[in-house]
């Protein structure tokens, strides 16, 4: 049982940790100017972040509710467009002139916002039907959904055909509004990371809360959680909503570091790993019903194709290994099958990981220790 | 003309058209329903099925040309029928069977997920096939078959309908009427008691595989006859489609996949006539939705209480 007491330790402990990290990353982002820093580095940032709230938005629906939802791209998508079509209306309407004004960054702030709650206002019309089915048939139809929405933005007249900068259909470029180059990347990258950290802290709060205990219990048992008052359909539906809201800010961001949007990106599969089966991937591999183990798994699954795609390729390794990784996602499907065979629970199971109690852990061996060498002397 | 007559045979154009995709869709969802009825698994690979089957027949028929140039060209579907069923029955036994041992469904469908991607990037790494597009071979003469009042059906639409209804037929009547196939719908029912009743279960998975597999190939005949070019991500959208067909059906039903690739074709075949054809993807997923909506367990499907 947690008291009160601990569990403000963990707020503390956890807020100082992150102050600190973030007041460490804003020194080096001032100071460090190296090439691989904002060729490399910073654009990796902002993939790895909307990667994480993507991947811990879907656990909320897969690992905490128990319900498999195949088309979490389909809100990504949402959020990505309105927040795209969005700041380019507040730039042709000369609300902001310059990228570097201070009031761009509210733009930006309420264009993601916006995306997040259409992509929410969506998640209501898909949920209240969707939800009432269950297992594969849950799937099937949020799959569909997810293609519906691509579809639809498609043969929308001002997002699809002429609205961002009059590109095709499948590849409109916008060169206005959002999308960020790589000095600009580097200049907002505290943006992307406090809106990481900011939406990852309402999901923890949320699984925390009576709403998250009520979700667990309908994935536990759903007959008795309806049996014990549980309003089964309104919380299935309250936590759909929920994590569309985040996967909309996801796409918001996604549409920040790109400077073209095509619904391809957002597909059921792809050539890539953004889509909304790999989402699922990313998902079961970190552990279901663990939000921090959705972060380290995107963070990974990140790292793993960066890796496979870019550093063996430039690394001046013998030529028959750099031809087994020319086909990233061959070895990508590899070790994904490899990591299914010996972790089928994923990576972190249904744990947390948890500062406190890490802090915890070490005092308590390096205790041990001292205790030991008192003993021997 | 007139008018009335052109509405006329606009419709059965669509309609003859539909049959087509429709029975194409349905071959490949019989594969999907027949392997989820047994082991509960959406087999994500089974599009790429497809792909290896129409693969296997783009090098299977200069060969055989090469050999006897009076040969008819389909003849070469028994090689990819026989290609198909190996792969499908090599996944089962390298992938699936271990993953169902110990995981969850949800590990095993993600297992699905990754040979997916595994067979369509082992096929781009072959040199002889490659990531570009390939033109396939025509399979069947393009001579209309009749021409009648602005309709026209060539050979390829006749002979892939003619052969998907047998095909279904042949089916139907090796499910009920042979020991296999009785063994087959006993596993899909209850595998502890068609144990009890001395069926081997893994080896009756296997077959099922196998024949999933094989349709797969005869699919890849049909649908690469009328779409002659063929890359390693061609199976993907078809087989999603398919994947619809057979939950539209009532999934792990066999008459359903089959009725549900039906009703999948004609509405993408009657939307792209008559409302637009890059709207066709969103019909046929609206259709599914309309349907689960109102039958949650698909057209044929039985809705089962929960048990407490």
């Amino acid at each position: 049982m947690m008291n009160k007491n601990t569990k403000l330790k963990g707020y503390l402990v956890n807020t100082v940790a992150l102050a600190v990290l973030l007041m460490a990353f804003l020194i080096l982002n001032a100071n460090f100017k190296t090439p691989f820093y904002s060729v490399v580095f910073i654009p990796s940032l902002w993939q790895i972040s909307y990667l994480i709230i993507l991947a811990a938005s879907l656990n909320l629906v897969l690992g905490f509710l128990g319900q498999l939802s195949l088309g979490h791209c389909g809100f990504m998508a949402i959020g990505a467009y309105t927040a795209a079509l969005l700041s380019l209306y507040f730039e042709r309407a000369g609300i902001f002139t310059d990228k570097k004004a201070p009031v761009f960054i509210v733009s930006i702030l309420v264009s993601l916002l916006a995306g997040g709650l259409l992509a929410a206002i969506v998640g209501i019309i898909v949920g209240i039907p969707a939800l009432r089915l269950k297992g594969d048939y849950l799937a099937i139809i949020t799959l569909g959904f997810g293609m519906i929405i691509c579809n639809v933005i498609n043969n929308l007249p001002f997002a699809g055909m002429e609205g961002l900068s009059k590109g095709s259909a499948a590849a409109s470029l916008y060169k206005t509004g959002l999308g960020f180059g790589n000095t600009l990347k580097t200049k907002y990258a505290w943006v992307a990371i406090v809106i990481t950290i900011l939406c990852l802290a309402a999901m923890f709060m949320f699984i925390r809360s009576r709403f998250g205990r009520a979700i667990e219990s309908i994935r536990d048992d759903e007959i008795a959680a309806s049996a014990s008052g549980i309003n089964v359909s309104l919380y299935k539906v309250g936590t759909f909503v929920y994590s569309a809201f985040f996967a909309g800010i996801a796409g918001g961001l996604f549409a920040c570091c790109n400077s073209s949007l095509s619904t391809a990106s957002f597909a059921f599969t792809n050539g890539s790993i953004l889509n909304s089966t790999f989402i699922v991937v990313m998902v079961v591999v970190g552990g279901m019903g663990s939000l921090t183990g959705s972060m380290l798994s995107a963070v990974l699954m990140f790292l793993l194709n960066y890796v496979i795609k870019n550093v063996i390729k430039a690394s001046g390794m013998p030529l028959f290994v750099q031809n087994l990784f020319k086909y990233p996602m061959l070895v990508y499907a590899i070790v994904l099958i490899i990591v299914i065979m010996f972790k089928p629970k994923g990576i972190l199971g249904t744990r947390e990981f948890s500062l406190v109690n890490t802090i915890e852990y070490i005092k308590g061996k390096l205790g041990k220790k001292a205790v030991k060498e008192g003993g021997s002397k | 003309m007139s008018g009335s007559l052109q509405t006329l045979s606009d419709f059965l154009q669509c309609l003859i058209v539909g049959l087509r995709l429709g029975s194409v869709y349905a071959l490949v969802a019989l594969g999907y329903t027949m392997v989820y009825g047994i082991i509960r698994l959406i087999n994500f690979a089974h599009g790429d099925f497809i792909m290896v089957g129409g693969y296997t027949l783009f090098f299977t028929i200069p060969a055989m040309l090469a050999v006897n140039d009076k040969l008819p060209i389909w003849l070469a579907v028994i090689v990819a029928i026989a290609v198909c069923a190996l792969v499908g029955v090599t996944v089962e036994l390298v992938a699936y069977r271990p993953v169902r041992k110990k995981g969850t469904n949800m590990t095993a469908l993600i297992t699905a997920i990754a040979m997916s991607l595994f067979l369509e990037n082992l096929a781009q790494a072959i040199p002889a096939i490659g990531p570009n597009y390939k033109i396939m071979r025509r399979m069947f003469s393009n001579k209309a078959v009749l021409n009648f009042l602005n309709i026209s059906l060539d050979w390829t639409t006749l002979l892939t309908i003619l052969i998907g209804a047998s095909v279904m037929i042949g089916l139907q009547l090796f499910v009920k009427k042979t020991k296999l196939g009785r063994a087959m719908r006993a596993v899909s029912e209850d595998k502890q008691a068609s144990v009890l009743v001395g069926i081997n279960v893994n080896r009756t998975i296997i077959i099922t595989f196998a024949i999933g597999s094989g349709l797969a190939a005869v699919a890849a005949l049909m649908y690469f006859a009328q779409y002659s070019t063929i890359m390693t991500t061609s199976g993907t959208m078809l087989g999603l489609k398919a994947f619809v067909a057979a939950v539209l059906g009532g999934i792990g039903i066999i008459p359903g996949a089959m009725l549900g690739g039906l009703v999948i074709g004609l509405v993408e075949s009657f939307t792209t006539g008559y409302i637009s054809s890059s709207l066709a993807d969103a019909f046929v997923f609206l259709i599914l939705i309309i349907v689960l909506i109102i039958k949650p367990a698909g057209i044929l499907g039985k809705n089962v209480g929960e048990k407490v």
